[in-house]
């Protein structure tokens, strides 16, 4: 019998991720980590708000109006109920509507910068890949759209849609247009960025040796650009990600975003504003908090992505 | 030099004439202005005749020209909210909005740019950090926050200063101003303060980085050898350098600040065409927000053109590469 030596087991994928160099800035960034764990935590928050929301603000058979304006952490004169972060005016508990109001802001940043992502990711390779007047264009457009301010087009943008949709509708289509708005006046960013990046590699010769073996340019575009020129991307959809839950944020409170009904974190600053004069600041303050919170650690996180993915930098 | 200052006087052109046409468009497609105008009871004659009168019965083209020769004029119709001619409510409404932009544009320049060589200059000092930190958190706070805040500790807990409109203000000729009574310049302080701190973090940061990479500059190095004192070194040699891109971003910035003037107006209640603005969006007051877009957009693509011809001004290396590249 002789000993055959064990080959070492291929390290799993989860290892291998543990030990990669993004990881590996990641483990050795404070900053990172304490702002990626702010983030893990509002958005289980949210995504759970259902579980561990102590009340269902919407709903209105739980609501007593007996409760209404209790400070933070005091019994209530009248039901002697308690409540962790208080009550607005109409009773309903201030910690349970920031749960289900960072659900809307969370939403609709995502899925704004998804949009945003996906038609600038999609023009920038066009105009890159394909050049010409296809390039001319979009690249035109995108110096206009950059010419004015990302919240004023969004403002645009949520009027003109507003002008269309039947009044019954807007309520319910509230938030889709704001996903609408926000994410088309984000998405220049990305064209910019991929639009230069594929310049760079349609020139390279993996990407010839594509075209030679018949590749359509479909699938160049897709299978081979794409996936070299996603590094950026990620860091400005992360920066992006904060921008948009701020427009978003920024839209409800001026009163042109999502709808009382539906409340996010702008709309309950814009709700708790009118208490701040009559003492009740806690309507008011926490849910600022709230939001600053999580546009502060999104863009704590994206400005050490953007350094830990830069090359240059290392 | 001249070709190249042509040519974005043309493209200049184009954007207002894009701009234009999604203005126009608005009109078009955004409600039926005869909806708007003639009420429940009306005949398809009156329609016909309405329809004739506001040209509505001409191909589009010749439409949009007559949109464009009203707009150049400064004839942008009726609001549909307030029954006045829009032209009108805004030159009513547009002092306070430019005399709150020259407040908090000024404070923004002059704090940015101070506290940007400061902070360049003593880099490694605890301020210095301290400002820096500071600025970070400025950068994430969004705009209406800042206002809130504000309001919520010199209006409502200290009561030094009001929170919202413009106080008193003084007529002087077609012009209203609040810079001549004590509640009118009392007014101006909280919201040219939520205006102008995110360009002022925005300059600083500037002023900032550009200051340090030309410190390190071969000539800085060489002018302290030569024994010049160190404030002339930093403020004669290196400042000079650095605004370029400054003066660039501020002008961009110009352009943003009346932009971002919609939030605080919003928030401050302050009479000016960005309150006029987000109203109109909430009731969709087509003609006022079409107006407020092509003035907008006359006022950036202005900025951009004199920020750039601005450039070849200051900097003469450009004169030689924009003629030579040729773009």
């Amino acid at each position: 019998m002789t000993d055959t030596p064990i080959p070492p087991a291929p390290p799993s994928r989860l290892r291998r991720a543990w030990e990669s160099d993004l990881f590996w800035s990641f483990r050795h960034a404070p900053v990172a980590m304490a702002s990626s764990f702010v983030v893990i935590v509002l958005i289980l928050g949210a995504v759970l708000a259902p579980l561990i929301a102590p009340h269902d603000p919407f709903s209105p058979g739980t609501l007593n109006l007996m409760n209404g304006f209790t400070p933070p952490g005091q019994a209530n004169a009248m039901t002697g109920d308690i409540f962790l972060l208080g009550t607005d005016d109409q009773g309903r508990d201030v910690f349970s509507t920031i749960l289900y109001g960072m659900r809307i802001s969370l939403f609709v940043g995502f899925s704004a910068v998804l949009l945003a992502m996906v038609l600038g990711v999609t023009l920038g390779l066009l105009a890159g890949y394909v050049g010409g007047w296809t390039e001319t264009i979009i690249m035109r457009i995108a110096d206009v759209q950059l010419t004015f301010p990302a919240i004023l087009v969004a403002m645009l943008i949520f009027g003109i849609a507003k002008g269309i949709t039947p009044p019954e509708y807007r309520d319910e289509m509230a938030i889709w247009v704001l996903i609408l708005a926000i994410g088309l006046s984000d998405w220049v960013q990305f064209a910019r960025v991929v639009r230069g990046a594929t310049l760079v590699e349609k020139n390279k010769e993996y990407i010839q040796a594509a075209r030679l073996i018949g590749r359509t340019p479909f699938s160049i575009m897709l299978r081979h650009i794409l996936p070299n020129v996603l590094n950026p991307v990620l860091v400005i959809a992360t920066i992006s990600l904060a921008l948009a839950i701020i427009a978003e944020a920024t839209l409800s409170f001026l009163g042109v975003g999502a709808p009382p009904t539906k409340p996010s974190l702008g709309t309950l600053i814009r709700i708790g504003q009118e208490f701040m004069f009559s003492g009740e600041w806690w309507i008011l303050i926490f849910p600022a908090v709230t939001l600053l919170a999580l546009a502060l650690s999104i863009n704590l996180l994206g400005d050490w992505l953007r350094d830990a993915l830069n090359p240059r930098l290392r | 030099m001249l070709a190249y200052i042509i040519r974005r006087v043309f493209q200049s052109a184009l954007v207002l004439l894009v701009v234009g046409l999604v203005a126009f468009s608005m009109f078009s497609f955004v409600g039926d202005p005869i909806d708007n105008m003639l009420g429940q009871e009306r005949t398809q004659a009156d329609v016909e005749r309405l329809r004739q009168t506001l040209g509505l019965d001409q191909p589009f083209v010749v439409q949009y020209w007559r949109f464009l020769e009203q707009a150049a004029q400064g004839n942008f119709g009726q609001s549909y909210r307030q029954g006045r001619p829009v032209a009108e409510i805004f030159l009513e409404r547009l002092p306070a909005t430019l005399e709150l932009a020259f407040v908090s544009g000024l404070m923004a320049l002059i704090g940015g740019i101070s506290l940007g060589i400061f902070t360049a200059i003593r880099r490694r000092g605890t301020a210095a950090n301290l400002i820096m930190t500071a600025s970070l958190i400025g950068v994430s706070l969004p705009t209406f926050l800042i206002g809130i805040l504000l309001i919520y500790l010199f209006s409502v807990e200290l009561g030094w200063l009001p929170s919202f409109g413009r106080g008193e203000v003084t007529r002087v000729g077609g012009w209203t101003t609040g810079f001549l009574t004590t509640s009118g310049i009392k007014a101006l302080i909280l919201p040219s303060i939520t205006l102008g701190l995110y360009q002022m973090t925005l300059i600083m940061r500037l002023v900032r980085t550009e200051m340090l990479e030309v410190l390190r500059m071969d000539y800085i190095r060489f002018a302290r050898a030569r024994g010049i004192r160190e404030k002339s070194v930093n403020f004669h040699h290196a400042l000079k350098n650095t605004l370029v891109p400054v003066i660039t971003i501020t002008g961009l910035q110009l352009g943003s600040i009346i932009a971002f003037a919609i939030i605080t107006e919003t928030v401050f209640q302050w009479p000016g065409v960005g309150l006029l603005f987000i109203n109109a969006v909430q009731f969709v007051d087509i003609p006022v927000m079409a107006a407020y877009l092509m003035m907008i957009s006359v006022m950036f693509v202005g900025i951009n053109l004199i920020v750039d011809m601005l450039y070849f001004a200051i900097d003469p290396r450009l004169r030689v590469d924009r003629t030579a590249g040729g773009h």
